[in-house]
């Protein structure tokens, strides 16, 4: 399986994502710039965290009309995996693949630190390899994390059951705990924990690598790949 | 030529803890009867167009980019300015 890793002006969770997956996981990854237009030959996408375009005028704002964006629009509706985590999140749901919007912490601080994790969905690719209710282990690292969407949004979220991972104590004022949900169709997934920073125990958590894990796994079923 | 100022708040809906920041702070200065601050932002174009396009234009620019109607809502002020 081969990942791309969309490297945005501004990115900076972009090696973290590339390690996680082409080393702790042992898949095949390349860094594709955003100037690029294609995302041909490549099994799944990650939008990896940081401040693209620094943030002006709104986080992802500008990052959703980078030309590679069209790509990543199209490697969606074909089914594929695609992850964004932090600012990736931010720049899916300024591109509108995923409902809602990101509002400032509700006590307006940065916070950096390893959170708790509910996962309420493990019936996604992303999260097969976990159990439903477990909790795991996470860090966190944004100011603008506050998950807003209006009341017949969260309807449909819950009905769909597109909410994937929520904070077990509410970090930042989001929306029912929110801290990632999937598309309608459960190809993409959004959240502002980093599970590519809590792949190696060295690091204080290996919570994240069964995220990765699942990914592969689904592939490799849906491939019917046996190795 | 047209000089435009549109103005981005957030919805009355959605709280916004920086306004409320500074509300706690002007009541802290003694202007207790500040009820309500809300921040947004402005954003000032000039912009080479028609009177017939110009409004279509700027309404355009607010929903793709200069706005996300999820969380904020926008107004603007579009006037003609002479250039030399």
């Amino acid at each position: 399986m081969k990942f791309a890793v969309i490297v945005f002006p501004g990115s900076n969770c972009d090696l973290d994502m590339y390690h996680a997956v082409k080393d702790e996981l042992g898949a095949e990854a390349e860094y594709v710039w955003h100037e690029e237009t294609s995302l041909a030959g490549f099994d799944g996408v990650l939008l990896p965290g940081g401040f693209s375009y620094g943030d002006y005028l709104r986080t992802g704002a500008i990052a959703r009309f980078s030309p590679i964006m069209n790509a990543v629009k199209q490697a969606a509706e074909e089914g594929k995996p695609v992850l964004g985590v932090c600012n990736g999140f931010q720049i899916l749901l300024e591109a509108g693949l995923l409902p809602g919007a990101m509002l400032r912490n509700e006590k307006l601080k940065f916070i950096c630190a390893p959170v708790k994790l509910v996962v309420e969905n493990t019936g996604t690719p992303f999260t097969a390899a976990y159990d439903d209710g477990q909790e795991i282990t996470i860090p966190v690292a944004h100011g603008e994390g506050n998950y807003f969407c209006d009341e017949a949004t969260l309807k449909q979220l819950k009905d769909n059951k597109q909410i994937v991972f929520t904070y077990k104590n509410n970090i930042n004022g989001s929306v029912a705990n929110i801290a990632g949900i999937t598309n309608k169709a459960g190809n993409v997934l959004g959240m502002m924990p980093h599970p590519e920073r809590a792949v190696d125990q060295l690091l204080g958590s290996k919570d994240g690598l069964a995220l990765f894990q699942s990914i592969l796994s689904h592939w490799r079923e849906k491939n019917a790949i046996t190795s | 030529m047209y000089e435009v100022k549109v103005f981005v708040t957030l919805k009355e809906a959605v709280l916004d803890p920086q306004g409320s920041a500074v509300k706690n702070s002007l009541h802290h200065l003694g202007y207790e009867g500040v009820e309500d601050v809300r921040i947004g932002k402005v954003l000032t174009l000039r912009i080479d167009s028609s009177a017939d396009k110009v409004e279509a234009v700027v309404q355009e620019m607010c929903e793709k980019l200069l706005a996300n109607t999820v969380i904020e809502d926008y107004r603007y002020e579009i006037e003609e300015v002479v250039t030399s």
